[in-house]
């Protein structure tokens, strides 16, 4: 099961990423970090990732830490 | 079983944290150049000569020997590193504003000179730390805080292109423009970075690569129009490609 891992201390909240994720599997979160940013979390109940790392790859913060594909 | 695709480099020092900008693409060029460190297996033999500007602050976040030099002069820096101790992988991360204004001298010269060691020059069309001045790259027509009215061609003149420029150096072995704007395009840049970090391993000659990036604050555009201002300005007048690959000629 395809799955990415999320580092919310390091989000700047500029969602590049929710554009980039072609299943758009990543949302705005209401949870804020502490630079006071609402961050983005990962939502995939019916395992629809892929494990593309395609917003691993745009993150500009290195906030999506780990991709798994499987 | 689930397989890892991606993880932050080793090369990066721990719980590494970026101060740059929401959205700035200084993140992804540091992130391009710790992986391919990384692959080349390079993390305990270079050495980076930091600029000034926002680049400079790589030395914080990379766990690799880092001297900091003063404006403009990271290539005059390398030059010297390169020769004490030419064991050693040597390579600058610099902006447009050091490489392409206060440094332009010293980096031609390196170029010329056939120096082996490996530049990369980071594009944003303007002055990012100090404020968004109007700097060598900024492109006509274009807004900036020196130049309200936008760049005027009889006052300012014409924007440099570095990346042409520096392949017509006769010492330069690898001259490349890469843009940062798409997952694809991110791709490309960091095979261009690879094979400018590669001449130098092999000992060809002088390796650089120029990355077209955006600076959504000083450019007052959310990181998503940015990115769309690199695609279709910046891209139209700074054509990405490859100019110059001496390990392609003599391949053929």
């Amino acid at each position: 099961m395809s799955n990415i891992v999320i580092d919310e201390s390091r989000c700047k909240a500029c969602y590049l990423c929710i554009k980039e994720c072609p299943k758009k599997l990543i949302k705005v979160s209401e949870r804020t970090n502490n630079l006071g940013n609402n961050v983005v979390e990962f939502c995939d109940p019916d395992h629809e990732c892929l494990g593309c790392a395609m917003c691993a790859t745009r993150c500009p913060d290195l906030a999506i830490t780990e991709v798994y594909r499987g | 079983m689930a397989t890892q695709v991606f993880k932050i480099a080793d090369t990066f020092r721990k719980d590494v944290k970026y101060t740059f900008c929401p959205g700035c693409d200084h993140g992804v060029a540091v992130r391009l150049v710790a992986e391919v460190l990384e692959e080349l297996g390079l993390k305990e033999k270079a050495i980076v000569a930091a600029a000034i500007g926002c680049s400079v602050t790589i030395y914080d976040f990379l766990n690799i020997d880092a001297l900091e030099s003063p404006h403009g002069r990271a290539m005059a820096e390398a030059t010297g590193i390169k020769r004490a101790r030419p064991d050693k992988f040597v390579f600058t991360y610099q902006g447009d504003g050091d490489f392409a204004s206060i440094g332009l001298a010293e980096s031609m010269h390196a170029a010329l000179r056939g120096e082996k060691i490996s530049a990369i020059c980071i594009n944003n069309t303007t002055y990012g730390m100090t404020g968004g001045q109007l700097g060598p790259t900024t492109m006509v027509g274009q807004v900036t805080t020196t130049s309200p009215t936008g760049r005027n061609l009889e006052y300012y003149g014409y924007p440099i292109k570095v990346a042409e420029h520096i392949a017509l150096c006769d010492g330069t072995a690898f001259s490349a423009r890469v843009s940062l704007d798409t997952v694809a395009n991110i791709r490309k840049a960091k095979q261009a970075i690879k094979k400018a970090f590669e001449v130098q391993l092999k000992g060809l000659g002088f390796g650089f690569v120029e990355i077209l990036s955006s600076c959504p604050t000083n450019w007052k555009m959310t990181p998503e129009q940015a990115h769309d201002r690199v695609r279709n300005e910046m891209m139209q007048v700074f054509k990405p490609g490859i100019y110059k690959d001496i390990t392609e000629k003599s391949g053929k």
